[in-house]
């Protein structure tokens, strides 16, 4: 596809002067930074700011309106895990947990129309990495909303072992739950796994994640510290801080 | 009762029909799940009133093997349909709504004005409720329609996992590297098949009944997609395959009796999950 060339360059992926939107109303334009490996990068901002829209330009979902996304560091396209956010269609979907982890090894099966032992073996393994390996036969519509999570999760490791996209992933979940999950991705970004994730969560963000890409009316991007001085940041706790960080 | 059975199912007619049936109820619960969760029921709806339209063409331009002409053209406005349905801009509903009754007025139009046939009306009626000509079929129309269920049957095994995953998640799909439209284009491809094939079961009207309530019966009794799947498959064989007895023994409209067993069936089910829960 055009604009997206390897890059020489060691990052998983560099972004250079990218709009993004719909029908060529740019949201948000001229976004440059760059993901490497092991990074855990939090694009905050607020609603309606651009940032699932950025997410999936990223994914190649839509197209960038213009700029460059250059994917670098032997990173394969189809190597990259996603958790969307949860549409109306799974709510009521009747489907088990293991059917929905198993889906995810569809990547690296391509061309084969069932299967393979490995798949299971792999989806097993994701499923006790999850801790949900006793809800494997349930039906994924009577699961409580963390129990989703990590089943969509666990779908997105069978896809990668590289890169995870997550947007919103503790939306609308309690604080408990909320945090055993933060945990769960942390650990996942300690064993390499680069995780790149929506939220509006900025204390976790400010906790857990080595970058930091605001977009807002300014774009910020750069490493926690760099954020925890910047403008942005006053201006973006100006804004909608109160409820957050009081 | 029975030797009354036996003695209709002595004749080849009513065995073509009972084979043909029972092929275009499984062809049609197979897909069924899919249009259910995809939220793509009204594109059968739609098709089928296209399908209609592509009838009364064939019937005017006198063609021998209707098929010839209601296939392409039903194909075609499934591509469009499912275009018209991921465009932001034009409503997809509404784009469907009005495709499918200008086909459905344009139809009865073409009939009323160049047909040579003296029953319009009649004609009209059993192409929208599903004819008699089910106990008409000839031997080609049953080995034609033998082999596009097989096809669809063996279609839909073989791209059982990658239906499953664009069905519950298109977007992630995507990113794994499946090729999303291309099974999209497949599946709306299909479903203009199967609507053809079951004009002459059930009719024009009545299509979306047979696609529609076995799998949502399965649905309410279900939790993992194989098992709907699987039975909703099985329902709808064993209602068309009672629709039709009922209908030969009772002399009443085939179509309508099996939408009819179809619809007692899915109150079953209903009223079943609700005691199960
Ligand atoms: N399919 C679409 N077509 C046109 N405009 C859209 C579409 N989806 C979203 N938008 C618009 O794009 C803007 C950004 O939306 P986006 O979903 O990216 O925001 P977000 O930052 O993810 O918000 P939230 O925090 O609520 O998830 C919004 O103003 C929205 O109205
Ligand atoms: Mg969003």
């Amino acid at each position: 596809m055009a604009g997206r060339k390897q890059s020489e360059h060691m990052a998983l992926m560099t972004v250079r002067n990218l709009s993004v939107g719909y029908d060529s109303n740019p949201i948000k334009e001229n976004i440059n930074f760059s993901i490497g490996q092991g990074d855990y990068l939090c694009i905050v901002g607020e609603n309606g700011s651009g940032k699932s829209t950025l997410m999936k330009t990223l994914l190649r979902l839509q197209k960038p309106l213009s700029g460059e996304i250059m994917v670098g560091d032997g990173l394969q396209e189809n190597e990259i895990g996603y958790l969307p956010q949860q549409t109306d269609v799974q709510r009521d979907f009747p489907a088990s947990v293991r059917e929905i982890v198993l889906s995810g090894c569809q990547g690296r099966s391509k061309n084969r129309p069932f299967y393979s032992r490995a798949d299971k073996q792999m989806a097993a393994k994701n499923m006790e990495r999850m801790e949900i390996a006793d809800l494997a036969g349930r039906c994924y519509r009577e699961l409580s909303g963390g129990q989703q999570q990590r089943v969509l999760l666990a779908r997105a490791l069978c896809a990668t072992e590289k890169m995870l996209f997550l947007d919103e992933p503790v939306a609308g979940l309690d604080p408990k739950v909320t945090a055993s999950l933060y945990e769960l991705i942390a650990r996942l970004n300690q064993e390499g796994i680069t995780i790149v994730m929506v939220s509006h969560d900025i204390d976790a963000a400010l906790e857990y994640a080595t970058h930091i890409l605001h977009v807002g009316k300014h774009i910020f991007f750069g490493t926690t510290e760099e954020y925890l001085d910047s403008e942005n940041r006053k201006l973006f706790l100006t804004q909608e801080g109160g409820m957050q960080d009081a | 009762m029975l030797e009354m059975l036996s003695m209709y199912l002595s004749y080849p007619f009513v065995r073509y029909a009972i084979i043909v049936g029972v092929l275009i109820a499984l062809c049609s619960s197979l897909l069924g799940v899919t249009l259910v969760l995809k939220r793509f029921s009204f594109i059968g709806d739609g098709l089928s009133h296209v399908a209609f339209g592509g009838v009364a063409i064939a019937a005017v331009l006198n063609l021998t093997n209707q098929m010839l002409i209601v296939l392409p053209i039903t194909v075609v406005c499934a591509i469009l349909l499912l275009r018209a349905g991921q465009n932001t801009k034009i409503k997809g509903d509404a784009a469907i709504a009005m495709i499918s009754v200008a086909a459905l007025a344009f139809g009865y139009l073409i009939m009323n004005i160049f047909s040579a046939s003296s029953n319009i009306s009649g004609d009209v009626c059993s192409t929208l409720f599903g004819s008699t000509s089910i106990l008409t079929l000839t031997k080609r129309e049953v080995l034609l329609c033998m082999i596009l269920s097989i096809v669809v049957v063996v279609l839909f095994i073989l791209l059982y996992n990658k239906i499953f995953a664009v069905t519950f998640d298109e977007n992630f799909a995507k990113v794994a590297g499946i090729k999303a439209e291309r099974y999209n284009l497949l599946i709306a491809i299909i479903i203009a098949v199967i609507i053809v094939l079951a004009m002459n079961l059930v009719g024009a009207l009545l299509i979306t009944a047979l696609v529609v309530f076995p799998a949502l019966s399965a649905m309410r009794l279900f939790n993992s997609f194989r098992s709907v799947t699987i039975f909703s498959a099985v329902l709808s064989i064993v209602c068309a395959l009672a629709g039709i007895l009922i209908s030969i023994l009772a002399g009443t409209p085939v179509g309508s009796t099996i939408v009819a067993v179809d619809v007692l069936a899915f109150l079953i089910c209903l009223f079943a999950g609700k005691a199960k829960a």
